[in-house]
């Protein structure tokens, strides 16, 4: 032991385990279940390692993947937006309907992006203004913004968008081998590690996550930055609607119906701390990667979406069950 | 304190009425025996959910599991109804309880065993619950006509006159209103919400709480799975998809604090209550079904705000004096 190193008091204002130390191996255990998904499809299915097909599937979870990167900043700051999905919902109404009056494809965009900021500020509005707990506001919203859809859609659904509208949706960067949503995914994943593990910013949101009381005595601004941090899930939502509804061409009332879930899932499986304070964005991209790719490889053989979803599920609860089960065995035989 | 809280339920409570004969106003129907016993009987599950629900809220967790509880649960007796036609419907009650109380159980387990967080294990049981409705029925549908007469009787059965459904109701929110104000149980569960380490020191453990508060919400949840599936004759994945959020709300709306340690029996009653007559009414006064989303949403903010209000506290002015320095600091 090498107590005398040790500062002789600890300061317990969080878990005793060293952070640095789990996340490093979060991340390595996260990168060897990638390899082992991919070794698993590719032995399971012969269409899997294919690159127009590897390519393809990312469709299938980028936009859920864009919204987890939001999901995660609001994690880390103790918060949680459950009314994501619901925003993509009324922006895409705001989409079809806009487009339906004869609105061309940049303002479409405009109106997608600016429905998602007002719904983001409205959620942070409440929660920052009223100090009210996030989950219950955006619970409430999430009703209101779905309920906002379907009074105006009722059975109906919109699906006249112009054409070059459903190509940002459905369109390739590269020889049809790399579609502009995973393009956008990516490129905002690296912005957001950028700000979130280089800047000030960054610091500060994991200030606010793992201490707001001794953040906001250090000079941060607690209620500003959590207000922003809703604001940008807004946003990211609204970007979400813009993809979705060019990919699959329509609006109805149930469009991404349990979106927020799935994000939270990604966040979670990608190691972020759902008490806040700790996460990386690495390790919410590579969480995105093994369940998309896991869902893909699935269903490639045939397995039915719902039987995945308890794949999923329980991946959830073993991936943070497991490091504290390990850890209690090596207590016991220490 | 306790006046305060009695206040806010009997506010609600003249919201309500208030509510009730508004709508009795426009159409008179609303307001007959059978329309009452039907709003009542419609609610029925949400009153023991809810109530469910706000025992884990109690204790700072939340149940996002309870309504594929509901589902795995409803299929299951289903099944066992299809499998064994001669078996005694008390047992399939029994059976769908013990089931019910095995999947909370499940959850409260992982929760106090791992100290994982709520909200991940009931967000993963919840995927897994609804996969497993699926895989056990093979993805069928099973309707009436699977079920036997005895098992699609018993909601319809009566007691003096009162659908069983809400004499069920009733016993189970005596059983709460008992459990939560009466037992050394209850007082433990207000006691780990209000102030977790301060309970540890009295010798409550969270942990013990939990995995209690998750059972029970499992057997309510496995009664309230056959209850459902019994009375609207049909089984398949989705029975009671997203309801989760509706109990969620009820709870809310009923000013049960979901930081835990707040919250009165009468008060969560009344929320169910509230959106039972607020999903009943939209047809009666002929609003169209597709408003009640919107208008939940818009209660439940309501509700939580008047709430914050409610409960501001006297205090805190050294920290509010902080926030606003740090406030004009970033702007500046």
């Amino acid at each position: 032991m090498s107590a005398a190193s040790e500062p002789r008091y600890a300061v317990a204002d969080r878990a005793p385990w060293r952070l640095s130390e789990l996340l490093l191996r979060w991340e390595t255990i996260l990168v060897g279940l990638l390899i082992v998904v991919f070794a698993v499809n590719i032995r399971l299915s012969p269409y899997f390692l294919d690159a127009y097909n590897l390519s393809d599937a990312t469709f299938n979870f980028s936009e859920t993947a864009i919204l987890a990167l939001g999901m995660a900043l609001l994690i880390i700051v103790r918060d949680i937006d459950l009314s994501i999905a619901a925003t993509i919902a009324v922006a895409s109404l705001a989409m079809g309907e806009a487009a339906q009056a004869g609105a061309p494809t940049p303002l479409l965009i405009v109106i997608g992006l600016g429905v998602g900021i007002v719904c983001g500020a409205f959620n942070g509005l409440l929660v920052t203004r009223f100090a009210l707990p996030s989950i219950v506001v955006t619970i409430g919203t999430m009703s209101l913004y779905r309920g906002i859809a379907q009074v105006v859609l009722g059975d109906q659904a919109l699906t006249t968008y112009p054409a070059s509208f459903q190509a940002i949706g459905q369109g390739y960067l590269w020889h049809g081998l790399f579609p502009i949503s995973f393009g956008v995914f990516l490129a905002l994943a690296l912005g957001f590690a950028i700000v979130l593990h280089r800047t000030t910013i960054g610091r500060r949101i994991f200030a606010i996550g793992a201490n707001p009381t001794a953040a906001l005595f250090s000079g941060v601004n607690v209620d500003g930055i959590r207000f922003w941090l809703f604001v940008l899930s807004g946003l990211l939502a609204g970007l979400a609607a813009v993809l979705l509804t060019g990919r699959i061409g329509s609006t109805r009332p149930n469009i991404a119906l349990g979106f927020e879930l799935q994000a939270v899932t990604m966040v979670v499986f990608g190691g972020v701390a759902i008490s806040g304070g700790a996460g990386t964005i690495l390790g919410v991209v590579l969480a995105v990667f093994t369940l998309g790719y896991t869902t893909f490889g699935l269903s490639l053989i045939n397995v039915p979406g719902i039987v995945i979803s308890i794949l999923n599920g329980a991946l959830l609860i073993v991936s943070i069950a497991g490091p504290t089960l390990v850890k209690r065995l090596m207590g016991r035989k220490a | 304190m306790s006046r305060l809280f009695a206040n806010r339920d009997f506010a609600l409570a003249a919201i309500v009425l208030a509510l009730v004969l508004l709508i009795g106003a426009r159409s008179p129907v609303f307001l007959s025996a059978g329309s009452v016993v039907g709003v009542l009987t419609d609610t029925s599950f949400l009153f023991m959910l809810t109530l469910a629900q706000m025992g884990i809220i109690l204790t700072r967790g939340i149940d996002l599991s309870v309504a594929a509880n509901v589902g795995l649960v409803g299929m299951v007796s289903a099944l066992a109804s299809r499998a064994h036609p001669d078996a005694p419907i008390i047992l399939i009650v029994v059976m769908a309880i013990g089931l019910g109380a095995l999947l909370g159980a499940v959850n409260g387990a992982l929760i106090s065993g791992f100290s994982i967080p709520p909200i991940v294990v009931t967000l993963g049981t919840l995927s897994i619950y609804r996969g497993a409705i699926f895989l056990i029925a093979g993805g069928e549908w099973l309707t009436s006509k699977d079920m036997t007469p005895a098992f699609l009787a018993f909601p319809a059965l009566n007691i003096l006159g009162v659908p069983i459904l809400i004499v069920i109701a009733a016993l189970v929110s005596v059983g709460f209103w008992v459990l939560f104000g009466h037992t050394r149980i209850g007082r433990a569960l207000y006691a780990v919400g209000g102030n977790p380490v301060a309970a540890r020191y009295c010798g409550v453990d969270l942990g013990r709480q939990q995995f209690f508060v998750h059972t029970l919400a499992g057997a309510v949840s496995g009664l309230c799975g056959f209850l459902w599936v019994s009375r609207y004759g049909i089984a398949y994945s989705d029975i009671a998809q997203g309801y989760e959020l509706t109990i969620i709300a009820a709870c809310v709306i009923g000013g049960v604090s979901i930081a835990g340690g707040i919250g009165s029996v009468a008060g969560a009653l009344l929320g169910a209550l509230f959106l039972g007559v607020v999903v009943n009414a939209l047809p009666v006064i002929n609003v169209s079904p597709f408003w009640q989303m919107l208008i939940s949403g818009a209660v439940i903010l309501a509700a939580v705000v008047v709430n914050a209000r409610g409960s501001r506290r006297e205090g805190k002015i050294i920290l509010r004096e902080a926030r606003q320095k740090a406030a004009q600091g970033s702007a500046a």
